[in-house]
């Protein structure tokens, strides 16, 4: 009697345990991080704060003066204190919030668009392209970012004109503000995402797709660069809390988004001259600042855990 | 079985790897001649095994026909066709009838997708099926591997070893091509395993009149499912015959010390056995010995062999060796 | 005599994020002086588990040695603490693994890594220590060994590797050796330079060999006794006359029949063990080999078969009699 031969009928063949795809196998993981989810909860908390705070205070408050209540301390009609010019600090930190997460959230998405681009070809096509490419973001890197912020902010302002996004108009400088700070912080990314191709590239599923006669772009969208989203999201994630305090020092400089329209790094600004005599000017900007960076990297910190690609190699 | 029509064939063909060295120009120092040399030629419904011990060459062979990495010189024929000068669009049609199955099933499946899309992509590639008709053949390849349709849209890791095979072998037959390159699809599978896997690419074999190469280094699997087999060392075909011919009446000194390493299961053979135990490591592709390649290492080796290259000779029977010796 | 080793119902657990996993479930042989043992199996079958145990190189946790004893000249190794199992380990008992290059450490020379065990063990002094390492290093057949002495281990090929890790564990002439798939990495005409010089060596020195691998071939030549292995339990234990000509349990059997030989051509396809591997979090009761079996009945199901004899030296753990196809 001999054992069992396969036949053409298919033999049940048994999944232990129950499908997990990729993204629950990441959710799993960064659940496991307390200060990861400390984190979600910081930030879906400021997010609230400039969102859900807007329906109680309206620009209009942001902005009014009143000279008779100048430099006053936290009091009940206003609980975070007033500025030099009477406006009230609380619907500041409202309205400042949204543009400077605004800022931070698309100067990254700048950012990430030229780096991975960048790096994407430079690591997946090499010789002289890649030379080319990465001798420019070294020269790039070797450029002080403040000076080219400063250049770029002294010559791009006032050359935008103001638009609207959701009800809010916004001045042209926030938008040199996004491009400036998007052009300048590209680098890191281009050299982590390059770095990844070039290794990915040997792997032997890039292998099978040209063996397959897929083409180059097809392998490098639907190969490549999904098997990299670990190091963009966690790199992109930090780079909100970059670009949230390269606003704030830029508006400290005064090149930033000018007053009367507040951010919170011009409202420190603004508290420089204040700094013993009325602290609750940089103190609540300062705070948030302080907490959505915070936020952001304890979430940045989960999410790097969360996408170690080798995670994928255990079945969980 | 086996027809009379060369399908694939190649000749004299060469793959180097440069070694540079430099800090800000590269300069070519040397070269790794990974394979120095082949001429086969492979019958349509045939399956040719390759064998050789690593560092032989043998699966950059195999990626040199199926022009993954382009040919030094030399040429690959494939059905009439010259591969080695086809470039861009017709290379990338030519795929279609050439594929391949790769050794590690955890390496040749991209984590991030489903094996639906794994097993599409040649369909998608070459604009083969789209919609339902592509659900469909997916489902079909995966009922020929043995595979239950249902898992269509799991990922790879949740498959074993085996199951992950298969779902390369599937891949592989999407676009219904002619010759298949299996480069050692068996040596990181468990023992119960492989036999599940020889088996299935048999019958596929007999239901599709597919041509393989079998790439490997286990003799005894290489012995049962091939029909002629070459024996490969440091970058050259030392022999090549008839399976039966070349186990049985080994010429070439290289294959008759690996036909007598390989263990066999019986205690009884095994006792009876005369081994012949090779001196020394195999040496390096960058700089091999003048001559013959294996002269360093040969039990008769004479003057000539380690100043002459040997010839390619045919001694009957569709049997050829490479050596001085008579 | 009593024997060198003696193995008793060693059971060794791992306990995961996923579950308890029961790599060896109650195992037991020994082990005589001179003898040649070989433990056969697939990859999860516990085999390496089962002598990392004896060698007390399991990792608490997540490991566990959750029953059992391992007497070794009479003494329960698993009842010794850590500095007494170290006097015990590369002196009385040595091993050998399948990756020397992981074994070896990259940055000391291959020489001084011999020494080290002499210095250790035999209280040797630098100088003859040095003087004898170099002899080892000859006896394994790495040529110009003084040379050779002061190279680190990247220098060495993979098979050079391997004989200097067998130098490492002879260099006190321990009584046993266990060798854990050590030429499954390399390739064939190596592999057999090996296995040669472990024989030469092994009659030369007169130790105990327990060789464990995958591969049937090895242990037809090699073996002396040999024990089959499948879930972590043992499931045939006999001569290698016995299991390879008179095989009568169940998975070796198929395992036999699904192996190609070299030496000859057999028109029949491989036979195929159909199922899966098993899962070591969750064994069915019965027998863990029923799920694959051809021949499986009831009972098979219900209660896990012993090792019970059926011929002189022969065990096997199985309710049915394969020559007939009928119950035991």
């Amino acid at each position: 009697m001999t054992t069992t031969e396969v036949t053409w009928e298919f033999f049940e063949e048994q999944i232990e345990r129950p499908p997990l795809t990729p993204a629950q196998v990441a959710w799993r993981r960064f659940r496991r991080h307390k200060m990861a989810l400390v984190g979600v909860g910081l930030l879906i908390a400021i997010f609230l704060y400039v969102t859900v705070g807007a329906f109680f205070y309206s620009e209009a408050d942001a902005n009014r003066t009143d000279l008779s209540i100048t430099l006053s301390p936290p009091s009940p009609d206003h609980p975070l204190g007033t500025d030099g010019t009477g406006r009230c600090i609380l619907a500041r930190t409202i309205y400042g919030g949204q543009i400077s997460v605004l800022i931070g959230l698309f100067a990254v998405i700048v950012s990430v668009t030229v780096g991975v681009l960048i790096g994407a070809i430079s690591g997946y096509y090499g010789g002289h392209i890649d030379a080319i490419l990465m001798r420019f973001t070294e020269a790039m890197f070797n450029i002080p970012q403040l000076f080219l912020l400063i250049l770029l902010a002294k010559f791009l302002s006032g050359k935008i004109p103001t638009f609207k996004l959701l009800g809010r108009s916004f001045s042209g400088s926030v938008i040199v503000i996004i491009g400036v700070i998007g052009l300048t912080s590209w680098m890191y990314l281009a050299r982590i995402v390059r770095a990844n191709f070039l290794s990915l590239k040997e792997q032997e599923f890039v292998t099978a797709a040209r063996c397959i006669g897929s083409r180059n772009f097809s392998i490098i969208f639907e190969h490549i660069l999904p098997n990299s989203v670990a190091p963009i999201v966690v790199a992109a994630t930090l780079g909100v809390a970059s670009a949230i305090i390269n606003e704030a020092y830029v508006s400290f400089l005064g090149l930033g988004v000018q007053p009367p329209t507040a951010t919170w790094g011009n409202m420190l600004d603004q508290a420089y001259h204040h700094l013993d005599s009325e602290p609750w000017m940089w103190f609540f900007p300062g705070m948030l600042i302080l907490l959505t960076v915070l936020g952001i990297n304890f979430v940045g910190d989960g999410l790097r855990d969360a996408l170690d690609p080798r995670a994928l190699t255990q079945t969980e | 079985m086996r027809g009379n029509q060369v399908l694939v064939k190649t000749e004299s063909l060469k793959k180097h790897f440069p070694i540079t060295r430099g800090i800000i120009f590269q300069q070519q120092v040397g070269s790794v001649r990974a394979v120095d040399g082949v001429t086969l030629h492979i019958y349509r419904g045939e399956t040719l095994g390759l064998v050789g011990e690593s560092g032989c060459g043998k699966t950059t062979a195999g990626c040199t026909i199926l022009q993954l990495y382009r040919p030094t010189s030399g040429r690959v024929i494939f059905d009439g066709t010259d591969l080695t000068i086809l470039k861009g669009e017709p290379l990338r049609d030519m795929r279609r009838r050439m594929q391949m199955i790769f050794q590690d099933p955890y390496a040749s499946l991209n984590p991030r997708m489903t094996i639906a899309r794994i097993i599409s992509e040649p369909l998608r590639a070459h604009k083969l099926t789209s919609g339902k008709e592509q659900v469909d053949r997916v489902q079909e390849l995966l009922r020929l591997v043995h595979l239950n349709p249902r898992f269509i849209n799991r990922y790879p890791h949740e498959f074993s070893g085996g199951q992950r095979q298969r779902i390369g072998v599937a891949r592989a037959l999407a676009s219904n091509p002619e010759f298949i390159v299996c480069d050692e699809p068996i040596s990181a599978l468990d023992v119960s395993i492989q036999a599940q896997i020889v088996n299935l690419l048999e019958d596929l074999q007999d239901k599709f009149g597919l041509t393989y190469m079998f790439i490997a280094h286990d003799l005894s699997m290489v012995r049962h499912i091939c029909d002629r087999v070459a024996v490969m060392y440091l970058g050259k075909i030392v022999e090549l015959a008839i399976k039966d011919e070349l186990y049985d009446h080994p010429l070439h000194p290289y294959t008759q010390a690996l036909m007598s390493a390989v263990p066999v299961p019986d205690p009884v053979v095994e006792r009876e056995r005369k081994r012949i135990i090779l001196e020394g490591d195999v040496p390096s592709p960058i700089d091999p010995p003048p001559g013959c390649r294996f002269s360093t290492r040969c039990p008769v080796a004479r003057e000539e062999c380690f100043h002459q290259v040997p010839p390619w000779r045919d001694v009957g029977g569709d049997h050829f060796v490479a050596c001085h010796e008579d | 005599m009593a024997p060198l080793l003696e193995v008793q119902d060693l059971t060794t657990r791992f306990y995961t994020l996923d579950g308890i996993v029961h790599a060896v479930n109650g195992i037991s042989y020994t082990v005589e002086e001179g003898d040649t043992l070989g433990i056969v199996g697939e990859s999860g079958c516990g085999k390496s588990v089962s002598v990392l145990s004896v060698m007390g190189l399991i990792p608490e946790p997540p490991g566990k040695i959750a029953a059992g004893q391992v007497l070794y000249k009479g003494q329960d190794l698993l009842q010794l603490d850590r500095k007494q199992m170290e006097r015990i380990r590369g002196k009385e008992i040595a091993m050998v693994f399948q990756d020397p290059m992981t074994s070896l450490n990259p940055v000391l020379t291959i020489g001084r890594q011999i020494s080290e065990s002499l210095i250790v063990h035999l209280g040797m002094g630098q100088e003859e220590a040095r003087r004898r390492s170099v002899e080892l290093l000859d006896m394994v057949g790495i040529p110009q060994a003084v040379d050779r002495y002061s190279d680190y281990p990247h220098q060495f090929s993979g098979g050079m590797r391997q004989r200097a890790m067998i130098a490492m564990a002879l260099a006190c002439s321990p009584n046993i050796f266990i060798a854990d798939e050590p030429t499954t990495a390399l390739d064939v005409t190596i592999q057999a330079q090996i296995i040669d010089l472990v024989k030469t060596l092994r009659d030369q020195l007169g130790m105990a060999v327990i060789w464990i691998t995958h591969d049937l071939g090895i242990i037809a030549g090699l073996a002396e006794k040999v024990l089959v292995m499948y879930a972590g339990f043992f499931v045939e234990r006999g001569s290698v006359d016995d299991i390879y000509g008179d095989p009568r349990h169940p998975y070796t059997l198929a395992l036999l029949k699904s192996v190609p030989r070299v030496d000859r051509t057999s028109k029949e396809r491989l036979a195929v063990i159909s199922g899966l591997p098993p899962d070591l979090l969750g064994l069915p009761p019965g027998c863990p080999f029923a799920p694959r079996c051809t021949y499986a009945v009831e009972q098979c199901r219900k209660e896990n078969p012993c090792l019970e004899p059926i011929g002189f030296g022969h065990e096997i753990a199985c309710w049915v009699d394969v020559t007939t196809g009928r119950e035991r």
